[in-house]
């Protein structure tokens, strides 16, 4: 579960990205984060993997409180979440193969299972025998499935998606959504930001809606 | 613990891929670090071999036991009896009077020897102690002068005390060279990496936000910096070594027109290791400062 408490954020310039912002994500949710330009959305996002932290509040993953987390425990939180940016952030000297298994390079993973891994989450997003492309290769909606094979490769709980369809065609989109949405059906949480809510709508998802750092719709669980 | 050694064994190649990914970036580090550090490795190899060589030019330095003009036979015998039972001595001989004077008398100074009515020169002992420490010199003359019917004990500790003074002065020389050209390497090592540390920058920031640790974003630099300083006393080792085979005739050349047989020596394994592992702590050290300092405050985003 995630409960974000009258979590605020204020950059050092002084410009409010959150104010008071409080929700609980259940366990399997699939949620959909919309709002404007600098609505807050993306500063949402990064305080669950702590790339930042509130200026007051808190947010707890578990029960455990992640705004207050020591840094050197950072690492191990992410290891257990997955992120998709809004760009795909792959190493574009580096083939498939090794983007997906990064994680599981990180964690320390046996090479053999890994690439097992790796194989099974390619196959799950439709790039199963591209391992040994390199990502300049491919087109923008396929860097983004390798983003989410490297992001669901170590099984996380909780998926998070920052703006992952911004700069798709739509066919493209919807083939990224449709694989958020097969991720939800198999247990996982997923906390999705975009411009586009329409993209999700067949799911039902639950909406949160921010504007201006203020949470406008969908506070209650 | 098989965990840990997945993480550096992965560590070292990554490194070794690095190092091998830019070859002409690697072979002119190597270069710069090796040629440096080839210069206190040579000079201390010089001091040796010119310790060696002065031993060589100048023999062994010595001490003159002169015995009494009225010592006995049998005393002069008793001295000799005393220093085969020293042990801290490599060897003496024994020079009579008569031989000394007939030595005298072939240095052209026959004329004034012959107007003396009896031989001036004393029976004496030319004692070569096993060691060249200036305290040893003086520790056994102190001794021998207390030896009955011991007149004079001469030593060549003035010689001996210079040679020292030269071969500290050289030593020093070399320990503030080492100093000064390990921190240039420090110096070059700590910009390599942090050049690494700026074209690696997406994959570090890409790895922690995978959930990657400190150590596993700074051990493949660690290793970076170790295997380019191994690199750099492996040419080191190549350079004093070309050197002293170019020099080896040369030498032995100019030490035979001084009546010494002399072979320059090249470093033996235990050199080689303290080099090629000087090296390798320069190479880490200029890494983890640089690491230090290129990653810090970075631990979050």
């Amino acid at each position: 579960m995630i409960v974000f408490d009258q979590v605020a954020k204020r950059y050092p310039g002084g410009y409010t990205a959150l104010a008071g912002v409080s929700f609980e994500i259940r366990h399997g949710e699939l949620v959909v984060l919309s709002g404007h330009s600098g609505a807050g959305k993306s500063t949402l996002l990064k305080l669950i993997p702590v790339i930042e932290r509130p200026t007051a509040g808190s947010v707890s993953i578990n029960g455990q409180d992640v705004s207050r987390m020591p840094a050197r425990a950072i690492p191990y939180l992410r290891r257990n979440l997955g992120l998709v940016l809004q760009e795909s952030r792959l190493l574009f000297d580096r083939n498939v193969f090794d983007n997906v298994m990064l994680p599981l390079v990180i964690t320390g993973h046996p090479p053999r299972d890994g690439a097992r891994r790796v194989a099974a989450a390619l196959e799950r997003v439709g790039l199963a025998g591209r391992e040994r492309e390199l990502p300049a290769g491919l087109s923008g909606g396929e860097q983004q499935r390798v983003a989410i094979a490297r992001a669901i490769v170590n099984r996380p709980s909780i998926l998070i998606a920052d703006e992952p369809t911004a700069h798709l065609d739509p066919d493209y989109a919807h083939e990224i959504a449709e694989l958020f949405r097969s991720f939800n059906s198999a247990g996982v949480t997923v906390v999705i930001s975009t411009h586009d809510a329409t993209l999700f709508a067949a799911s039902r998802p639950r909406r949160l809606v921010l504007h201006k750092g203020l949470l406008v719709e969908g506070g209650e669980a | 613990m098989s965990h840990w050694f997945y993480l550096h064994w992965r560590a070292f190649a990554q490194a070794c891929s690095r190092l091998a990914g830019q070859p002409l970036g690697t072979l002119l580090s190597a270069l710069v670090v090796g040629i440096a550090l080839s210069l206190p490795a040579g000079g201390y190899l010089l001091i040796d071999n010119v310790a060696g060589l002065a031993r060589g030019v100048s023999g062994a330095p010595e001490i003159s036991v002169f015995m009494a003009q009225d010592a006995s036979e049998a005393e002069v015998r008793a001295i000799a009896t005393r220093l085969r039972a020293e042990p801290r001595l490599a060897s003496h001989r024994f020079v009579p009077r008569d031989q000394a004077l007939a030595q005298l008398e072939r240095s052209g100074l026959g004329d004034v020897l012959g107007g003396l009515s009896a031989n001036p020169l004393p029976d004496a002992y030319i004692v070569v102690p096993a060691g060249d420490e200036p305290e040893l010199f003086e520790a056994l003359a102190k001794e021998m002068r207390g030896w009955p019917k011991v007149a004079h004990v001469q030593l060549d500790s003035a010689w001996v005390e210079r040679l020292h003074a030269m071969l500290g002065l050289g030593k020093s020389a070399v320990l503030v060279l080492a100093a000064l050209l390990g921190l240039a390497l420090v110096i070059v090592t700590f910009n390599t990496i942090r050049l690494q540390i700026l074209t690696q920058r997406a994959e570090i920031g890409v790895s922690r936000l995978l959930g990657a640790t400190d150590p596993f974003i700074r051990r493949p630099f660690y290793w970076f910096g170790g295997l380019q300083g191994l690199l750099g006393g492996l040419v080191a080792l190549g350079t004093v070594w070309v050197v002293v085979e170019v020099l080896r005739a040369p030498v032995a050349g100019l030490a035979q027109t001084y009546g010494a047989v002399f072979h320059l020596a090249g470093p033996g394994w235990p050199e080689a290791g303290a080099i090629l592992a000087f090296a390798v702590f320069l190479g880490w050290l200029g890494s983890a400062i640089s690491v230090r300092r290129h990653l810090a405050g970075e631990s979050i985003g």
